[in-house]
């Protein structure tokens, strides 16, 4: 009985991939299949954050992958495959090294959680041998000048962070706009996102502001009776404005502005009003099954990378289920298909831009411990996809593949 | 408004000439309001309201029409009530997180989808016993159950498939994959097909249910509309096969569709979120759940029009329509 449930499973498996419209041709034999991906989490010292609350344990973003397998699994139990994924952590010089290896050891599919650069130098080190899948760089130059022919992106770009920010804003009508940013490069490059998406969207920046990095220890004991009197200091004598864009992706000053401003307005961007790929307190669109699945794995929260994670081997799951191959080839042609969509618990379904290979996705917006809003903002019209008014849109794209 | 309640009373009036006992009871569940919201089908007017657990969601009424079966979800058990009196009897076991369930064609046993166990759970509603559990694929939500009684189908939204389930060795005998987020199935009345909607993926296939095969994939299209907006989840054909209807989300309305060719006819606005539905037996009304503007929609079926909206509980999720 079994081995004849087997068979009509597998074969029906196969008849039912093949009265589909896409047309690529099965690779994979109808035995058990064995599928192995990695995630290379790239980790670098970094200065402790400001909030315990952002401490990173251990396992992240591990455990979003080891969270994908298991549902991935799921379907893999009734198509004849075996989904297999090899965790590890690396410093930023390892990372070349251990790519190449696990493309040696048959890994075609490859997650990094890493910075632009070791995204870049393992993209160029596995050329065709994999497909390799960005799932932490913001990078717009990933999307733009420095896409890559095998290089994918199911984290959203820093644009789209700023679009989705943004555009909630002007759906307020809060205008004007103060921009404090930071003074580390990434503060710089974000820094220039809230600009171009003002500029996009009809917002003015009516004064900008540097917060200096001078170093020292992210926290002491009773620290809040400095902070209390040198953010009021910071931010007094301000242009008239209606919000504060906080530009701190270096995590050194952001935390501290809400409530200690010298005037009574909102703070948005990287503290306050944040976007976010994802967020614990998601229950909209069946979401609440996310967090109780991620939850019983984890015993923790679920936190962005642990759901991009998630969603980069989700992407495997999908396109080897309907193109039945794990040639990198064939995938990333199926994957910049109008054929691939995955469902990912924010209400709609996500696909990937063929011009530059980056996941449309709605991101969240959050507060304290509720949503309070998901971009694009449903009045924002776009001829193809609203999804697509968030980011670098298909005529501005610089990426030559 | 006058216009229409007058279109509605003489509508009840040459209904009660034609026939004498049409007055059905519609129960419709309130997710947010944890409540059940209960409806003359004559009337079209709110008869009772009454406290329906935590999450109130799938919800139906025995086949001999004495007992009403309501998945509270959240309480992580089945409430039973008496229709009569409409008081809580007792509860049945059903795995945790009930969502939907459905009926043995006999009356017995009930098939529940454990949205966060990834099983349906097989209970003897007479003997108040679980009989068997079934592990199917992620989130199972969509039940349905063939009109010989032979197979349950189950729809995992994560997974992406129908799971056919015989319903004597309880063993999963064929999987058909579908389009991203499957929450509902619905045999045709003669069982020669099978309706899967796909809620992310905006269509809904017809399943060959013998052979395993996809069909048809029917897609929607309303003109001026994001096509992301277009998400069916409730399904609900005619016994003749001739009507199917699908409830299509946050579009707002309910795409009428040829039985025949499978082919989208008509669009009807109906309320905000419209998700699930339900036939009265005599097949002349389809009532639908709004989630988002807490009301349901009464639709015409032979007319093929919606003829009135009524303001229920908080998040109408689910509808059952007594069969007497």
């Amino acid at each position: 009985m079994r081995g004849i449930a087997k068979a009509i499973i597998c074969t029906f498996a196969l008849t039912a991939v093949a009265v589909l419209p896409a047309s690529v041709r099965p690779a994979l034999s109808a035995e058990n299949v064995l599928i192995k991906a990695a995630v290379i989490r790239v980790d670098s010292q970094k200065p402790l954050p400001i909030s315990r609350l952002d401490l990173p344990p251990d396992d992240l973003g591990f455990v979003g992958g080891q969270l994908a397998t298991a549902d991935n699994q799921t379907t893999g139990r009734f198509t004849g495959k075996t989904y297999e994924t090899v965790e590890i952590a690396v410093a930023p010089d390892q990372a070349v090294a251990e790519a190449q290896r696990l493309v040696g050891e048959g890994i075609h599919y490859i997650v990094m959680a890493g910075d632009a650069d070791s995204v870049l130098a393992v993209s160029d080190a596995v050329g065709d041998r994999a497909l390799v899948m960005n799932a932490l760089a913001a990078d717009d130059r990933l999307r733009n000048d420095d896409c890559r022919p095998n290089l994918l992106h199911v984290v959203p770009s820093r644009a789209m962070m700023t679009d989705a920010l943004a555009q909630f804003l002007v759906w307020k009508k809060w205008r004007e706009w103060v921009l404090i940013h930071g003074s580390h490069p990434e503060d710089l490059l974000l820094a220039e996102s809230y600009r171009r998406a003002a500029r996009k969207f009809g917002a003015k920046i009516v004064e900008e502001r540097i917060f200096e990095d001078t170093g020292g220890a992210r926290r002491t004991d009773s620290g809040h009776v400095q902070v209390q009197k040198q953010i009021p200091v910071f931010t007094q004598r301000m242009d008239d404005h209606d919000v504060i864009v906080a530009a701190d992706e270096a995590d050194v000053f952001a935390a501290y502005l809400p409530y200690q401003t010298w005037d009574p307005r909102p703070v948005a961007g990287s503290a306050g009003l944040r976007p976010a790929t994802f967020h614990p307190a998601l229950e909209a669109w069946g979401a609440t099954q996310f967090q109780r699945r991620f939850e019983r794995t984890a015993n923790r929260y679920t936190r962005p990378l642990d759901y991009q994670v998630w969603l980069a081997l989700r992407v495997l799951g999908e396109v080897v289920s309907r193109t039945n191959s794990y040639d990198p080839a064939v995938m990333k042609a199926f994957l910049l298909s109008p054929d691939f969509e995955l469902a990912a618990f924010k209400g709609v379904k996500v696909t990937f831009r063929p011009w530059n290979g980056q996941l449309r996705q709605p991101i969240l917006l959050t507060g304290d411990k509720v949503l309070v809003s998901v971009s694009p903002q449903q009045e924002y019209l776009h001829k193809v996809s609203r999804l697509d008014t968030l980011g670098f849109d298909e005529p501005e794209s610089s990426c030559k593949r | 408004m006058i216009r229409s309640t007058c279109a509605a009373l003489v509508a009840a009036a040459a209904m009660a000439a034609v026939h004498p006992a049409n007055a059905y009871t519609v129960y419709v569940t309130n997710e947010k309001g944890n409540t059940i919201t209960v409806l003359d089908s004559e009337t079209w007017e709110v008869t009772a309201t009454i406290p329906g657990g935590q999450r109130p969601r799938g919800i139906l009424v025995s086949h001999d029409g004495k007992e009403l079966y309501v998945c509270a979800s959240d309480d992580d058990t089945v409430r039973v009530f008496d229709t009569a009196t409409l008081k809580q009897t007792h509860t049945l076991p059903s795995g945790p997180d009930p969502e939907l369930f459905i009926l043995h064609p006999s009356g017995n046993p009930l098939y529940i989808a454990n949205e966060d166990d990834n099983i349906v759970t097989v209970v003897d509603v007479e003997k108040h016993t679980m009989v068997a559990e079934v592990p199917v694929g992620v989130e199972p939500e969509g039940m349905a159950v063939s009109p010989d009684g032979k197979i349950v189908v189950n729809t995992s939204e994560t997974t992406n498939m129908a799971h056919f389930i015989d319903t004597e060795t309880y063993e999963i005998v064929q999987n058909v994959l579908v389009d991203q987020r499957p929450r509902f199935a619905q045999f045709t009345a003669d069982g020669a097909k099978l309706y899967v909607s796909a809620e992310i993926g905006g269509t809904v296939s017809v399943i060959d249910p013998a052979a395993g095969t996809i069909i048809k994939k029917i897609t929607f299209d309303v003109p001026g509309m994001a096509p992301e907006a277009l998400q069916p989840v409730g399904v609900r054909v005619t016994q003749d096969g001739k009507k199917v209807f699908v409830a299509l989300g946050p579009a707002n309305r309910v795409a009428v569709v040829d039985g025949d060719t499978d082919e989208v006819v008509e669009y009807l606005l109906v309320g905000q979120r419209v998700w699930q539905m339900a036939f009265t037996p005599d097949e002349k009304f389809l009532v639908t759940t709004n989630g988002n503007s807490n009301d349901v929609s009464v639709i015409d079926v032979e007319a093929v029009k919606v003829i009135k909206s009524i303001q229920v509980g908080e998040q109408p999720w689910g509808v059952a329509i007594s069969p007497n």
